[in-house]
């Protein structure tokens, strides 16, 4: 069903933005069934370095990227995309939301395809809610529902925008954990702009500066996933974190 | 329904205003009938308001059906051809522009009196409205979606049918429900031009008769229909279209 996942190797992205150089031959490696984290102010580019890998993003003539990965598989057809908003359409219910992709690309909505979308939504806990509507969810219930839209694609590399930023803490931790065990062992982009996130989900850190962007990795992590969030080395590693973070928002790094 | 109360208290409280004025003017009734006047009127005529009310239903409707597939079609066009949206928009735009009442007895020439040119005034009424508030709705899809279903993989023809369409329905919704109010008001202007049927030929040819209360009773009769036919349009749109497209 699924093939395994590949490393994803973007190389040399280069883009500009209303005239400013955002990327400027930008390297990153998503090493092969790992969650790479990408942490940095709001605006630095985050989402657009994701929105690139996802081939959202039209290329003028200077802008390009080297995009690859270590399968023989195109990169544009292994990737599922997740945003900070849950995307969910209106006017269909959960389960039909779940389908949606198999529905865009004509596919038909077979028993056995059915039944899948319902197991996954029940192991999301959302057993109750599979003939309601968006309307009728809770923040934290419509962002399950865009994860298991997400898992039902069946892509080994995943691409999230901070697809959990909207939500209170509690909350957020709950869908975190339930994440990281249904993603497990795939190729994870993860994009957000809270430490304790990244700290909890990351196998790979990535802190995003200036302009244009560099990238470092400020230490390693070498725990399973997902960490608790009192977990020793990860409120450690919080104290560190929050320091290059402080540095890097000021600037002066 | 609690507008169609509102609308009835509205309403009898108007009558009753215009009963008071009558009475209280000593107004003849080939000036301003009253309303009593105008009720018995109704009620004597009852079977030429009948004969005369049925072409004129048929042709809105018709009207409103056309209307709303040649908007359809248009806004669709225009969403989906670059050259299309160059070539209808000023169309669009000059079928609003151009003055229906002053090519109505144009179009009595070219379609005859019958019922054709009277659903092609309705069409041209109620084009604009339609196709103007599904153009808006489809090209307003979220673009979060449009993204989407991209990593999706899916089709442009198949984004546009599963979601820039079901998103659109919203704002189709609100331009039927302009056009609803207003086509029967494109049956009527067509009936005044040239016709020998139809509440619009009844009610000019009672006012030529100094009938002012046979006319008011036409106008009445129109005004009904109206009001039921926007309910009910109104009424079926809700239940389909149970979304609103904003996120």
């Amino acid at each position: 069903m699924q093939t395994s996942p590949p490393t994803v190797f973007v190389r040399n992205a280069t883009l500009s933005f209303q005239g400013t150089l955002l990327f400027n031959n930008l390297n990153l490696t998503l090493r092969a069934g790992e969650w790479t984290c990408l942490l940095g102010a709001s605006g630095v580019g985050k989402s657009t370095l994701l929105r690139l890998i996802a081939n959202l993003i039209p290329m003028s003539t200077p802008d390009g990227a080297d995009m690859t990965c270590d399968n023989a598989i195109p990169l544009a057809s292994q990737i599922a995309y997740m945003g900070q908003a849950d995307l969910l359409l209106p006017w269909l219910s959960v389960l039909d939301n779940v389908l949606l992709g198999a529905r865009l690309r004509g596919k038909k909505l077979s028993p056995m395809l059915k039944n899948k979308a319902r197991d996954l939504l029940i192991q999301a806990n959302l057993r109750k809610a599979l003939a309601l509507y968006p309307h009728q969810l809770s923040g934290g219930m419509r962002q399950r529902v865009a994860l298991v839209r997400t898992l039902m694609e069946e892509k080994p590399i995943v691409l999230m925008d901070e697809p959990f930023s909207a939500l209170d803490t509690i909350t957020r931790l709950t869908l975190q954990t339930l994440a990281a065990k249904l993603l497990k062992n795939r190729t994870v982009l993860f994009v957000t702009h809270d430490p304790l996130e990244a700290l909890r989900l990351a196998n790979k850190i990535y802190v995003m500066y200036g302009e244009p962007v560099t990238l470092y990795s400020p230490f390693d992590l070498n725990s399973l996933t997902p960490r608790d969030p009192y977990d020793t080395e990860v409120l450690a590693r919080q104290a560190d974190l929050f320091r290059e973070l402080e540095k890097v928002y000021a600037g002066n790094l | 329904m609690r507008l169609f109360k509102r609308s009835c208290i509205v309403f009898s409280g108007l009558i009753l205003m215009w009963e008071l004025l009558v009475l209280a003017l000593h107004l003849p009734s080939y000036i301003l009938p009253s309303p009593a006047q105008v009720f018995f009127s109704g009620s004597e005529n009852f079977s030429t308001l009948a004969a005369h009310a049925l072409p004129t239903i048929i042709e809105t409707l018709l009207g409103l059906m056309l209307g709303i597939v040649f908007g359809c079609s248009t806004a669709i066009l225009m969403a989906i051809f670059r050259h299309a949206r160059f070539w209808l928009l000023p169309i669009l735009v000059v079928s609003q522009a151009i003055p229906t009442f002053a090519i109505a007895p144009l179009l009595v020439i070219w379609f005859g009196y019958g019922i054709a040119a009277k659903i092609i005034t309705t069409v041209l009424m109620i084009f604009y409205p339609i196709t103007s508030a599904f153009y808006d709705g489809l090209r307003q899809t979220d673009p979060g979606w449009l993204d989407l279903a991209k990593t999706m993989q899916a089709k442009q023809w198949q984004i546009f049918w599963h979601i820039r369409i079901p998103a659109a329905l919203p704002n189709l919704a609100s331009g039927i429900r302009v056009a609803t109010v207003i086509a029967p008001i494109g049956a009527v202007v067509g009936e005044w031009v040239g016709a020998s049927r139809g509440l619009g030929y009844l009610m000019l040819n009672a006012n030529a008769r100094m009938q002012i209360d046979l006319m008011f009773a036409a106008l009445f009769v129109i005004v009904i229909f109206s009001l039921l036919l926007y309910f009910s349009v109104d009424k079926s749109l809700r239940y389909f279209i149970t979304w609103q497209t904003e996120n």
